[in-house]
């Protein structure tokens, strides 16, 4: 007998054991679609192992840190000044890709990021968020790196051509947040990306 | 469908209704390939008539199948069932073929506490091997098999078991709304008993136990940007130790608790620092232009593995934890990242990229010679069993992620399958 199958599969979010919401005076069930998606906010649970001997508790579920995230975040496009969203204008573009495991910006993204540069040099208030992304391959953490290198390497670009550092927000996500899902090269070179983020109103 | 069993009791009550409810599991746990001539094994179902329900003799039996290093006998093959040393008769199990018989009973001692008792024989020397009373309660009965399947694979091979250890990973799932959901969960490792410690809509990452299994680092963007956490289990309090700006990445713990590696990128680019974890001082490890980051502490706490592109393409260095010259440690394929030390110090897993195939492989720290274990497209993120027997890691290889562990010989495989969503990141606990 080789195989051995083990009835089970509860979902993921069975069992679980939930703190609850210490704001926003939620104190239903967290459910899981509800929730989360909302309110920005993780829910923190306790575990307790429940060794031999110490009986089996279910661990407190410490009060979740609510406070969190005030929504909206970054990526917003209401409210973007128009000239932002003319098809017509390179500034409509606002992914750059990557070739795999690389930083390097290629050319042909030049014209975009020299548009994106003049408008952010032009309007001193506005700021943007420049999120790297990578392909699932490899490692998740070295995936981290090469996101922010990708992120970085388009700032540095911004920055010699007249923004403002502080009009610029470096983030990484790694291959966490793809933005397709799939296992071949097509998918992959969508996700290999930075996307430049112009935070709304 | 998804059904869900959510206990969210406010005003600090702790639910009890994991007491009472059904022991499921969230990872289907499957061995894909065996060791050719696994040990036979007979373990008869246990005599618990004072706690009906799941029989521990089948737990165990499940655990040492689950192993690859034994194959167990199915009851339906039994000719008898005893569940007393008198009840034995060896030359039964010799015609049957097995090497060893496991019999055990659970006696009631009254106000809900009951004993396990069982009995590990040779078959065919008619020799008793083990033998052990455990005391529990009824909640603690997957345990306690746990433990006595960890006497016999200790009795049996010379190792230690790993069955009472846990397994952390990540899961990721679409809600209604296709909004993404985070959640750190901590199961068995027979998959049971799935918790989830944290949930967010952003990325949680990197889960690594302290040593003494009491506390899990990990990496959370629920702020939009990456932080570190220390959670104490058993409470569910947690410490942000570390939001600095840009990378806050791949925590690992010290030998001895008391320090944590990690890439923080505050300086430019991404680099290792060790952090005292008591005074939160930061030391810099490495410094330079390139990305190095996924540190791994050696057993004896001096050197760190950790992955550098600094060479072109990522690769595998080795630096001492107090700083100095990074060693390269990889030179064959086009990609080795994630290194980590076995726990008996002589070799190293890493995720083994060539020819667009990832997979894991082991270096043996000696002769430097490099073993691929794995067969996916995309494997990634291996860890050990505290005893250093197996390799558990995640692979795409079908679609969505999931979990799959190996032997360190290559002759084992497992895969943990998850019903719904993906699967990430697993972590062996000590």
């Amino acid at each position: 007998m080789k195989s051995l199958k083990f009835f089970l599969l509860a979902s993921a979010l069975s069992l679980t054991v939930t703190g609850c919401s210490s704001k926003g005076g939620a104190t239903s069930e967290m459910g899981a679609d509800a929730g989360l998606g909302g309110t920005g906010g993780p829910e923190i649970s306790g575990y307790d192992e429940g060794g031999v001997g110490t009986g089996f508790g279910a661990g407190g579920g410490s009060a979740g840190a609510g406070g969190y995230g005030a929504g909206g975040g970054i990526g917003g496009t209401d409210g973007l000044d128009p000239a932002l969203n003319d098809p017509s204008s390179p500034l409509s573009k606002r992914v750059i890709y990557f070739r795999y495991d690389s930083y390097e910006v290629l050319p042909e993204y030049q014209a975009v990021l020299k548009a994106h540069a003049g408008y952010l040099a032009s309007h001193g208030g506005r700021s943007v968020a420049l999120e790297g992304h990578a392909d699932e391959r490899g490692s998740p953490e070295y995936n981290i790196a090469l996101g922010e290198q990708r992120a970085k390497a388009v700032s540095k670009m911004m920055q010699l051509q007249g923004v403002g550092a502080g009009q610029l927000q470096v983030v990484s996500f790694g291959e966490e947040k793809p933005a397709v899902s799939g296992h071949d090269e097509s998918t992959w070179q969508q996700n290999r990306r930075v996307e430049i983020s112009y935070s709304g109103r | 469908m998804i059904k869900r069993l959510v206990a969210a009791f406010c005003l600090g009550v702790v639910s009890g209704f994991s007491l009472t409810m059904p022991a499921r599991a969230e990872l289907n746990v499957q061995i894909t390939q065996g060791v050719e001539g696994a040990v036979p094994v007979a373990v008869v179902p246990f005599a618990q008539s004072a706690l009906p329900g799941e029989n521990m003799g089948a737990i165990v039996a499940a655990d040492l199948a689950r192993s690859g290093r034994f194959r167990t006998l199915s009851v339906g093959d039994m000719l008898e069932q005893p569940t007393a040393p008198e009840q034995v008769h060896f030359k039964t199990w010799q015609v049957l073929g097995q090497d060893d018989l496991v019999i055990g009973r659970i006696l009631p001692v009254g106000s809900g506490r009951y004993e396990a008792e069982f009995f590990l024989y040779d078959a065919i020397r008619g020799t008793q091997l083990a033998s052990a009373r455990i005391p529990f309660q009824q909640p603690e009965l997957r345990r306690v098999a746990h433990r006595i399947a960890d006497i016999i694979y200790q009795t049996l091979t010379g190792e230690t078991g790993a069955f009472s250890t846990r397994v952390a990973y990540v899961t990721q799932t679409l809600d209604a709304k296709r909004n993404r959901l985070y959640r750190l969960q901590i199961a068995d490792t027979d998959g049971f008993n799935p918790k989830s410690i944290i949930a967010s809509p952003e990325p949680i990452m990197s889960p690594a136990w302290s040593p003494d299994g009491k506390q899990i680092a990990y990496v959370s963007f629920e702020r939009k940007t990456s932080a570190i956490f220390v959670q104490t289990l058993a409470s569910g309090e947690r410490q942000k130790v570390s939001e600095l700006p840009g990378i806050n990445g791949a925590p690992a713990w010290s030998p001895d608790g008391s320090q944590l590696a990690l890439t923080l990128s505050k300086d430019g680019n991404p680099d290792i620092y060790v952090m005292h974890l008591p005074t939160r001082a930061l030391r810099r490890v490495t410094d330079h232009p390139a990305i190095d980051t996924e540190p791994n502490w050696s057993r004896d706490g001096r050197t760190l593995v950790f992955t550098s592109d600094r060479g072109g393409k990522p690769q595998l260095y080795l630096v001492p934890s107090t700083g100095g010259n990074a060693q390269r440690l990889t030179y064959n394929g086009d990609y080795n990242a994630r290194g980590v030390h076995s726990p008996d110090g002589r070799n190293i897993a890493m995720v083994h990229g060539n020819g667009g195939d990832y997979r894991i492989a082991l270096m043996d720290l000696q002769t430097r010679a490099v073993r691929i274990l794995t067969r996916g497209r995309l494997d990634e993120s291996p860890g050990f069993a505290p005893n250093g027997s197996m390799i558990l890691y995640a692979s795409h290889g079908g679609g969505s992620a999931q979990l799959e562990a190996v032997s360190i010989d290559g002759k084992v495989h497992q895969s943990l399958r998850i019903d719904s969503g993906q699967v990430k990141e697993p972590a062996w606990s000590p």
